[in-house]
């Protein structure tokens, strides 16, 4: 059976496997009581990195655009899900329920935001294209970081300068409140919501990046000429994998929305964004399964190293410098090459001839 | 393949440093490097007791110490070490000894989450935290769930103490406003008031809206409300051009001393010299920016609980301790609350009789009860009393900066 | 008159941006490397000027001659450390960690040494402030030796790179590595220098910038530092007068926008201002446009 699949199927059946039987391996270890709360805490984060890790790398990894404004989509998605969840709060009481249908406007909102913001952006190269990206993940966290929107009996209050010029009535309540953002989220995010957001990112991304079109993106990033020559819209496809990896940011964000009881847009800053940055970086540039391994460790990394006391931040900078000049200095290079993207990019070629 | 090896390297790496650690926590891990031996002497005051009794009290405590909040946190952490270590040495609470576990958050909502639940497996009993308000309202919605007796020592916003398991040393955002705005208006300090404040920070921005909504009852009028952010807290040119511009004679500032500072320097290089208002978080001016020139902070007027410079034997006993421990660094609000916040679990913990080998949710119990009924005389107040809510009742005192001392007014 | 007043508190905050992009630019036009570790490097240099000046009480010019020095060799360290053994490196996002790492180090370091409280800054100049208009315009020393500095130091650059061998061998690396090693220029050499120099005008940048807006806390040069990238890129990264433009102009817009527009969105608008530059000069104001080859 196995051997009738082709590489790319395989490995990544590898990667969806690796992902459920972490899962089960959790979930046996919930049951025993074996898991400290410090990782039954972490749990959810790690699902948010995770998706957005491999979100971004869609993006940096397979169509080659440098974004630093990841955590913008993020913060729309998250504001988003969590000002429906809060209005539908006692309507909708199941939580499973509401987190559903809150992950599907946060990952839309993004998704609306990817491609408003990219149409523009995507006109642009290079590290241009990159400080437009932290220009508007910076805009977005400003500007929600000033919105104020409360309810009351005569309906939606929006202001964007303080929340007395809101005009609340006494009784209504507010929902965003500037900086404090949003409070009292309901705990709806799950260990097993977030593997499941996790298998649905990468489903959408493995099989964009397999497709015809995934193809088409690749083939772009690799010489934008030839690609155009050979009658590929580029708009369209950067569009697309633009879009994808926003509204998969937006749905990461729902998700820790709904982990935590205080939503803030400062979260949401160019420090995140770099955050998930390195995550890509460090688990290889269009490499799906490293960008996940990738943020599991770096995202567990300073919490086990919360023994060093203030010697924690400082250790963490150290590895982190130290991680990339391992994997990435020219003296691991040779080994790297036979692992890296342009042996992946072979492996296609051969399925290809297959055909 | 070697990408994959390096990352489970250092994931291997971190997890022996941890586990490493884990054998000496209970010891030091309440110790900072910026640590004098008497801090360290607590400590093993406390692992002595752990021999001798068998049973301590757990006190965990999260707040920023790294990050650009973590001038805050330090300050809580390192007051809180020197109550703890007083008590230790006057014989504990209800003679058991108490062990101290301070864990940093970087001033954000996830990493203090992490902190409170790296607590619990540490066994916590009672958390004095978390430091600054908006990882404290994270972190309250999961004490709430558990049940643990949860004293903030600076979270200022509304939301931090939204259950019935949590209480406050310091005032609320929206009496401080209001209090502020009164005391304006009452002693007819000004006609024409302008604001400057913080509106990415949830403190600055909650008194803001609560002076803006008060002072629509004083005799005075809001002429100018000036913004900034955490991106753009360096220049303030332009807030202060447009106060001067509006003819405000005074200026009400709810923001943290650091920021304070430059507004003064900014202020006095533009001639521009009005009668000044702050609140609790400008505590600090005078000692808590080093070498910052106090002449400039002259005339400040400001609602605070707490002043370092206060002539009673428990404020020259704290603040001469912490000088000898810290570098000779003065404390500030956040010391001074945070050292209240021990000596009150002490006595509501008396109150209740409550012993270590309580669980965290009995001792939670017991607490809720216990905190409605005790009287406690500290730094930032004398005959402190709370409400079931979790708001403490005292009364700020109000004090003008007068020759590079605070006087009171 | 609180216009001009508003200008020139702009040209004043830009010209330190411009002096920070000017060190982020040199690196960038020959090492390609976005240095995110440069706006630390003004905050450690802030602290080495205060402790010279603080505990060996000397004057300001020898305090701010120890800090270039302390600098530039930090410059030429993360370079030995975190870009050379990553030339040629599969992914040029490699060098963009190590120096976000570099970032987080030095940050968490001097937090160690230093501790979190913020500082008061000695302001180096010290000749008064200037009254115009009979004193309705105020215009602070800072501001105006900023301005001189900013000038004096594009000047001196752009004579540098122009005129000197070691400046024509920074352009020749940055053109083509691979020929100008050929025409045996010391590329390893050239831009350990560039880093230096960058550096060194991080030194002065950072006790410029404390001078007029003294606070110093480990912090301190993370904003500015992501301001002036921003204002390198607005003027054309790599340039060297765009850097200076870009700079002068963030800090105005930076200000009139806070003055005039709204000052809790002011850094929303100085962002949306360079979004609409970069769609109609997607290589900035002074960039050159590269002609992609086929």
């Amino acid at each position: 059976m196995m051997k009738n699949l082709n590489k790319t199927t395989k490995d990544n059946l590898i990667t969806y496997g690796m992902v459920i039987a972490v899962y089960i391996i959790v979930e046996i270890l919930l049951k025993a009581g074996m898991i400290s709360s410090l990782l039954q805490g972490l749990l959810v984060p790690l699902c948010v990195y995770v998706v957005l890790a491999v979100s971004l790398n869609l993006v940096v990894g397979i169509s080659g655009e440098l974004s630093l404004g990841h955590a913008g989509f993020m913060c729309v998605g998250a504001f988003a899900g969590a000002f429906f969840s809060n209005s539908v709060k006692d309507v909708i009481t199941m939580g499973g329920v509401r987190i559903f249908l809150a992950l599907l406007i946060g990952a839309a909102a993004a998704a609306v935001f990817g491609l408003l913001i990219g149409i523009p952006v995507l006109r642009l190269r290079g590290d241009y294209l990159a400080i437009v990206t932290l220009a508007f993940g910076e805009i977005i966290k400003n500007v929600v970081n000033v919105f104020y929107v409360g309810i009351d009996g005569s309906g939606i209050h929006i202001s964007m300068k303080d929340k007395v010029s809101m005009g609340l009535a006494a009784d209504g309540d507010v929902i965003i409140n500037g900086p404090q953002g949003i409070t009292g989220t309901p705990k709806d995010s799950t260990f097993t919501i977030g593997i499941l957001l996790i298998l649905v990112t990468l489903f959408i991304v493995l099989n964009l990046i397999n497709s015809r079109d995934g193809r088409a993106i690749r083939s772009i990033r690799d010489n934008r000429i030839a690609a155009e020559s050979v009658g590929l819209n580029i708009t369209k496809y950067k569009l697309m994998a633009f879009s994808v990896s926003a509204s998969l940011a937006g749905a990461a964000g729902v998700l820790y929305a709904h982990n935590l009881a205080s939503l803030q847009a400062s979260k949401f800053s160019f420090n995140t964004s770099i955050l998930v940055l390195v995550f890509v970086v460090l688990g290889g540039i269009g490499n799906i399964r490293g960008s996940i391994i990738a943020a599991v460790v770096l995202t567990l990394l300073p919490e086990l190293l919360r023994a060093l006391n203030d010697y924690r931040m400082l250790i963490y900078a150290i590895v982190l410098i130290a991680m990339m000049l391992f994997t990435s200095s020219p003296a691991g290079m040779a080994f790297r090459e036979r692992f890296s993207l342009k042996r992946l990019r072979e492996r296609t070629k051969e399925q290809k001839e297959e055909q | 393949m070697k990408k994959l090896l390096s990352l489970s390297l250092a994931a291997v790496l971190a997890v022996s440093a941890t586990a490493c650690g884990n054998s000496d926590t209970a010891g030091t891990t309440g110790a900072d490097n910026t640590d004098a031996p008497a801090a360290e002497s607590g400590t093993e005051a406390a692992e002595s007791g752990t021999e001798a009794e068998g049973a301590v009290f757990k006190i965990g405590a999260i707040g920023p110490t790294t990050g650009a909040a973590s001038a805050y946190g330090t300050a809580v952490m390192n007051a809180a070490k020197i109550a703890v270590d007083e008590i230790n040495e006057a014989g504990g609470i209800n003679g058991y000894q108490v062990e101290f576990n301070p864990q940093d958050d970087e001033h954000d909502q996830e990493k203090s989450v992490n902190a409170y639940n790296t607590l619990k497996d540490w066994g916590m009993q009672l958390l004095l935290g978390t430091v600054t308000s908006a990882p404290c309202i994270a972190v309250e919605a999961e004490a709430q769930a558990d049940n643990m007796f949860l004293l903030t020592p600076s979270g200022s916003a509304v939301d931090c103490i939204s259950g019935d398991n949590a209480f406050r040393v310091c005032f609320a955002d929206p009496d401080q406003g209001t209090a502020s705005a009164q005391y304006i208006g009452e002693n007819g300090l000004a006609e024409k008031v302008a604001v400057i404040y913080d509106s990415s920070d949830v403190y600055s921005s909650g008194i803001y809206d609560t002076f803006v909504a008060e002072a629509a009852n004083q005799p005075f009028e809001v002429v100018a409300s000036e913004a900034f952010t955490a991106d753009s807290k360096t220049d303030f040119s332009v807030q202060l051009q447009k106060a001067k511009d509006s003819g405000a004679d005074l200026v009400f500032l709810p923001f943290y001393y650091n920021e304070a500072a430059l507004v003064f320097t900014q202020a006095a290089g533009m001639n521009f010299a009005p009668k000044w208002f702050g609140v609790d978080g400008m505590d600090g001016i005078l000692s808590g920016v080093e070498n910052f020139d106090s002449a400039l902070a002259e005339g400040v007027m400001l609602l605070t609980p707490f002043s370092a410079d206060a002539e009673d034997e428990l404020t020259k006993n704290f603040v001469t301790k912490y000088g000898e421990l810290y570098n000779g660094e003065t404390p500030n609000q956040f010391a001074a609350d945070a050292y209240d916040g021990i000596y009150i679990m002490k006595a509501a913990l008396e109150k209740a009789g409550c012993t270590p080998d309580m669980s965290a949710s009995d001792i939670c119990d017991a607490m809720k009860t216990a905190m409605t009924e005790i009287t406690v005389d500290g730094l930032t107040g004398s005959g402190m009393t709370w409400s079931a809510e979790g708001e403490p009742s005292k009364s700020p005192k109000a004090v003008v900066i007068d020759g590079g001392v605070y006087v009171g007014m | 008159m609180s216009f001009l007043s508003y200008l020139i508190n702009g040209i004043s905050l830009g010209s330190v941006y411009a002096i920070i992009a000017l060190g982020y630019t040199m690196v960038y036009g020959i090492a390609k490397m976005l240095n995110f570790a440069h706006g630390d490097v003004i905050m450690v240099g802030g602290y080495v000027a205060l402790t010279v000046m603080l505990n060996l009480n000397a004057n300001p010019f020898l305090a701010i001659l120890v800090a270039i020095v302390v600098c530039t060799v930090l410059g030429i360290c993360i370079e030995t450390i975190a870009y050379r053994p990553l030339l040629g490196a599969a992914s040029p996002l490699a060098v963009l960690i190590t120096a976000i790492g570099v970032s987080y180090f030095l940050q968490n370091a001097v937090l160690l040494i230093f501790g979190s409280n913020p500082k008061s800054f000695q302001s180096v100049v010290t000749f008064g402030n200037l009254n115009l208009a009979g004193g309705a315009l105020v215009v602070s020393d800072e501001a105006v030796v900023t301005i001189l500095t900013c000038v004096v130091i594009m000047v001196a650059l752009t004579l540098f790179i122009n005129k000197t061998k070691a400046g024509q061998a920074m352009q020749a690396v940055s053109e083509d590595k691979g020929a100008a090693r050929l025409m045996g220029i010391n590329v390893n050499g050239t831009i350990a220098l560039t880093f230096a120099i960058g550096s060194g005008l991080a030194a002065v940048a950072g006790i410029l910038l404390l001078s007029s807006y003294p606070s110093l806390t480990p912090y301190t040069g993370s904003m500015p530092g992501i301001k002036a990238f921003v204002a390198a890129v607005f003027g054309g990264i790599g340039s060297i007068p765009g850097a200076l433009i870009g700079g002068i102009l963030l800090g105005v817009i930076e200000i009139l926008g806070r003055a005039y527009i709204s000052s809790q969105l002011a850094d929303a608008i100085v962002f949306a201002v360079l979004i609409v530059v970069l769609l109609v000069k997607p290589t900035g104001l002074l960039g050159k446009a590269v002609q992609e080859k086929v």
